[in-house]
């Protein structure tokens, strides 16, 4: 099987075939990054273009060392050191990029649908690396298969996702992957942070922690982005903490073998406790380490072949 | 006299045009006894090659050649009381067509859970045909240390190289056409043991 696809835009468009196929491959590209030598020859000569818009340190990262280690050149460019400072537009910058003729162009961007555009107009494939608080694919294909691989299957698991549900694409990307695969879905967070209607995307919401992480198999816990909130939405970060925030105490409400997940970067003592992140249900750091091995998967089903 | 002649021959003739017709489509080339033997013979001459176990390790190729190279490692195991590492290769990502191939073929997993460094590797496989896996193979063994030296045990060697490699260990020599394919059958994936060769590629 192949995946028939020019671009990874959202999880939205993926079959459960196309999620599996990706889970799979990524599986077995676990195993490059174990090795001495971390390079296999699969992309040499393919050519992977970074465009950052947004600030990023593991997303980033991770693309490029995934590209590294199948033998594609990778290119990064940041916005601040770009010609966007200039003026150029988001299309101008794509439409020079094309001519380079790139194989692959990773993009995030602050604007929801901009991969979407740019996937229309350059003929290279696109991937969406975060588009505003749209989606996020790759974050919820690792996040799927951190799960899978704890877990050994997605179908009847119950997945709390905590925190500011309507400005994360994390989330998003996550509740259109889990409910696609036969996982149930619980959203929680304070009410101005609850999108209106989400329920129609085919998850229960409750607007307290204790209640949504009751006899759950994952926790995900989402970072407060500062950086997205034109008004303020709480009172302080101390509060949010107060009700919000994942500790020893509360956690014991969830099932014992509880996986705890966080797309990073965390915010200490915000939404999740230190001895948390770093204890015995925290698998924050293999999602680090799957990631590399999904962005491998993706890049290997998008150029790997003939295109 | 010459009458008989042509006689005989108008017989003969169409005896093989007879004997042909099936033969064509399918023929069995090797059956369980005859690969069980065969393997055999290879693992004596492995010992024999390498004079013992000392650094020995084995590395099957997928699918078919883990599962030979699993027997292998049982008879080793059986004639010299010692079992050695027996590793797992998927040569997907060192392929040479993948550039030229419209479809890609399905990623699966590589185990090789030990140090290849100064190990002799004998890398196991069903039939040797082209030698282009192998070449895939033995760069992909490469990446992962380096081994002493790297040997070739294959069941069924078809002939027609396209690259300068040979087998150390063959089961059987098998002369066939570019026309015909040679399917090594195993119990473990296919329910019986035996070699085929039928018209067609595959």
């Amino acid at each position: 099987m192949k995946l028939a696809k020019k671009d990874i835009l959202g999880i939205k468009d993926l079959s459960i075939d196309e999620i599996n196929l990706i889970l799979d491959t990524a599986e077995s590209f676990i195993e490059v990054s174990t090795r001495e030598i971390k390079k296999v020859p699969t992309l040499r000569g393919k050519t992977i273009v970074n465009l950052f818009f947004e600030a990023s340190t593991r997303t980033r990262t991770s693309f490029e060392i995934a590209g590294k280690r199948l033998s594609a050149d990778t290119i990064n460019i940041s916005a601040s050191t770009s010609s966007v400072v200039k003026g150029e537009t988001l299309i101008d910058t794509a439409r020079n990029l094309e001519a380079m003729n790139p194989d692959v162009i990773v993009i995030r961007h602050s604007a929801a649908g901009a991969p979407h555009m740019l996937a229309r107009m350059v003929k290279q494939s696109i991937i969406n690396a975060g588009d505003g608080a749209h989606e996020h694919p790759t974050q919820a294909l690792l996040d799927m298969m951190t799960i899978k691989e704890k877990k050994g299957k997605l179908t009847g698991l119950k997945v709390a996702i905590v925190g500011d549900i309507s400005h994360s694409r994390v989330a998003r990307s996550n509740i259109y992957g889990l409910t696609k695969m036969g996982a149930q879905v619980i959203v929680a967070g304070p009410a101005m942070m609850m999108p209106r209607a989400i329920e129609q995307m085919g998850v229960t919401v409750h607007n307290n922690l204790e209640n949504a992480i009751r006899d759950v198999d994952i926790i995900m816990m989402l970072r407060i982005q500062l950086e997205r909130q034109q008004q303020k939405l709480f009172p302080s970060l101390r509060e949010y903490s107060n009700y919000f925030c994942l500790n020893r105490h509360n956690i014991t409400l969830a099932k014992d073998d509880v996986l705890v997940m966080h797309p990073g970067p965390i915010n200490r003592g915000v939404e999740i406790s230190p001895d948390i992140a770093d204890g015995p249900y925290s698998v924050i750091l293999d999602q680090v380490t799957n990631g590399v091995a999904v962005r491998m998967a993706l890049l290997y089903l998008l150029i790997g072949g003939k295109s | 006299m010459s009458l008989l002649i042509l006689w005989e021959g108008f017989f003969v003739t169409t005896n093989i045009q007879r004997w042909n017709k099936p033969m064509e489509q399918k023929r069995v080339v090797m059956d369980a006894d005859g690969i069980d033997r065969s393997l055999t013979r290879i693992a004596y001459e492995i010992l024999e090659k390498n004079k013992g176990t000392k650094g020995l390790c084995l590395v099957g190729i997928r699918t078919g050649g883990i599962f030979l190279a699993e027997r292998l490692k049982l008879k080793i195991s059986r004639l010299e009381g010692i079992d050695i590492p027996l590793g797992i290769l998927d040569i997907t990502l060192y392929r040479d067509d993948l550039r030229l191939s419209d479809k890609k073929p399905m990623l699966a997993k590589t185990d090789i859970p030990f140090s290849l460094d100064d190990k002799k590797v004998v890398l196991v496989d069903d039939v040797l045909f082209t030698g282009r896996t192998i070449r895939a193979a033995m760069d992909a063994l490469i990446d992962f240390g380096r081994p002493m030296l790297i040997q070739l045990a294959v069941l069924i060697d078809r002939g027609h190289r396209e690259l300068p490699i040979r087998a150390d260990f063959v089961g059987k020599n098998l002369p066939s056409s570019l026309w015909e394919s040679v399917l090594v059958k195993l119990i473990e994936k296919n329910g019986i043991d035996e070699v085929v060769i039928q018209e067609g590629t595959q």
